[in-house]
């Protein structure tokens, strides 16, 4: 047990040398695996902002009903007494034409726009929001309101959200995807240093076989490298992420401001952060695995 | 200790280096291979560390089958031979003492006990002022040297010499053998390979001599 421990540490602290000894080639190996993985890792997190922007503004399900032009008072009530008989209304309101002129009027900065259009445009209209966000009942809701004597339309006011989360799930599609290629691609990279350092060191590992080296022995300070270099590259995509959202988040708050609103994207959670090393790592390692078996298994067929 | 039972030896391609050979190793004797080169006496010697495997019959050390061995059983045979190779094979990016440390770190002795382990072996091969130095920096014989040191660290029951004294003048090579005496004499079972006639008759040991992959009275 102890001479495992003694046997790990060194290898480690050989690994670590080997790592100091020539700090241009580990720098670059940390980056290329870094840049590989804040590509996914970046593209992850913007779809979960986006993700969490679309669950928010879901929070009112609202649709909007609007009358026919020639829709007098018998309509509107008639109208009133089916939206009480529809347990899926929790409330409505209607929206006389001149109050929604009104207030485009004032969202536009227009002093009076009757004025300029000469006659109003917009329909009577209700707003009604539902008991229920579910997208399928809404969207029945909606259908029936379609149907109903005196109506020219009905919207659903959050169809862009629902639009918008089937271009999310699209996104969360392509960043499972990339995530896996630049995961095999960061595997080829271990594997790729770990086989030149290999056959850099050819002669010590030939020496440690004949001195009664296991293979074990000899696969560990690469297994330790490969380990390593995952680890770093995984620290180093967290930096390039964290840095790229934090100045991307200067321009969110400048934007968001312009529109009173207090908002900035959230970056990499301590819990993403920990998966990304833990899987860069084990990548790493695979990566060293591979290359170190390769090359035990072609010098073992030698002997 | 070592008993080779009619062992042949075909490389690949044919070349017989060893033919219908038998003979015995008593534990704690030494024995001195000569012949030219090319007679075997390198193959016999890989053989011995599972270097090389037998095309037919048995090489047994330690009563274990070596060419039977499997893989992961073949380190474990090997931490019980020291071997002095014809070129050296040291490490020329460590130090003196990095080298010999080597085996030990192999079976994972903690360093302080390793480190007085390659001090004790560093002194009987007079080495212990270089112990920081350089491998390049040394001259012929004490690489050599070194290379015994690192062969004796582990205290093996067998050490196995190929060509030890190769490129060193007489005296030097005298020397060497002077001291493989020494290690034989507190009971280290000695298997010497060398061209060196001299050598050979100089030493109280048993000569065997080895022609055309066979052995010669």
């Amino acid at each position: 047990m102890r001479n495992l421990f003694t046997q790990h540490r060194a290898a480690l602290v050989l690994t670590v040398m080997r790592m100091l000894d020539a700090p241009l080639a580990t720098l670059l190996t940390v980056f290329v695996i870094g840049i590989a993985l804040s590509l996914p890792l970046g593209l992850y997190l913007l779809v979960d902002n986006l993700g969490q922007i679309a669950a928010n503004s879901q929070g009112q399900p609202e649709i909007s009903i609007f009358l026919k032009d020639n829709a007098g008072s018998a309509v509107r009530r008639n109208l009133e007494a089916k939206l009480d008989e529809r347990a899926e209304v929790k409330e409505y309101r209607f929206v006389p034409r001149d109050e929604a002129l009104n207030e485009l009027s004032k969202n536009m900065g227009l002093s009076d726009a009757a004025a300029i259009l000469g006659k109003n445009p917009l329909p009577d209209a209700f707003v009604v929001t539902a008991q229920d966000a579910d997208p399928d009942k809404l969207d029945q809701l909606r259908q029936d309101m379609q149907a109903w004597p005196g109506v020219h339309s009905a919207k659903l006011d959050s169809e862009w959200a629902r639009r918008l989360n089937a271009f999310l799930r699209l996104g969360q599609q392509a960043v499972w995807l990339l995530a896996a290629l630049l995961g095999f691609a960061l595997a080829a990279v271990g594997f790729n240093t770990i086989r030149l350092q290999i056959l850099a060191l050819r002669d010590e590992i030939e020496v440690s076989r004949l001195l009664g080296a296991t293979d074990a022995f000899i696969r560990r300070p690469y297994l330790y490298l490969g380990m390593l270099q995952g680890l770093l590259g995984g620290l180093a995509a967290w930096l390039i992420v964290a840095s790229a959202f934090a100045l991307i988040n200067l321009r969110v708050a400048e934007i968001a401001s312009l529109y009173n609103l207090n908002y900035l994207l959230d970056s990499l959670s301590w819990r993403d952060g920990l998966a990304v090393l833990a899987s860069a790592a084990i990548l790493g390692w695979i990566g060293a695995y591979l290359a170190a078996d390769q090359h035990l298994r072609g010098a073992g067929a030698a002997h | 200790m070592i008993t080779f039972s009619q062992v042949t030896k075909r490389y690949r391609g044919g070349t017989e280096a060893l033919k219908d050979l038998s003979f015995t190793i008593e534990s704690g004797e030494m024995v001195v291979l000569t012949g030219p080169s090319g007679a075997g006496k390198t193959t016999l010697l890989k053989l011995v560390a599972a270097i090389e495997r037998p095309t037919q019959g048995s090489v047994l050390v330690h009563g274990q089958n070596v060419g039977a061995l499997t893989r992961g059983a073949v380190p474990y045979l090997r931490r019980n031979i020291g071997m002095v190779f014809q070129e050296g094979r040291l490490l020329f990016d460590r130090n003196v003492f990095e080298n010999v440390v080597l085996p030990l770190r192999i079976i994972g002795m903690p360093q302080r006990e390793a480190a007085k382990r390659v001090r004790a072996a560093l002194d009987k091969v007079g080495l212990l002022e270089k112990e920081k130095a350089r491998p390049v920096t040394l001259s012929g014989g004490e690489q050599q040297r070194l290379a015994i040191a690192r062969a004796i660290v582990n205290r093996p029951a067998i050490l196995i010499a190929d060509e030890p004294t190769g490129n060193l003048d007489p005296d030097y090579a005298q020397q060497l053998m002077d001291m493989f005496v020494a290690f034989n004499q507190v009971g280290v079972t000695l298997l010497l390979a060398t061209h060196d006639p001299n050598l050979a008759t100089h030493s109280t040991s048993r000569v065997l001599h080895l022609r055309g992959g066979a052995l010669q009275a």
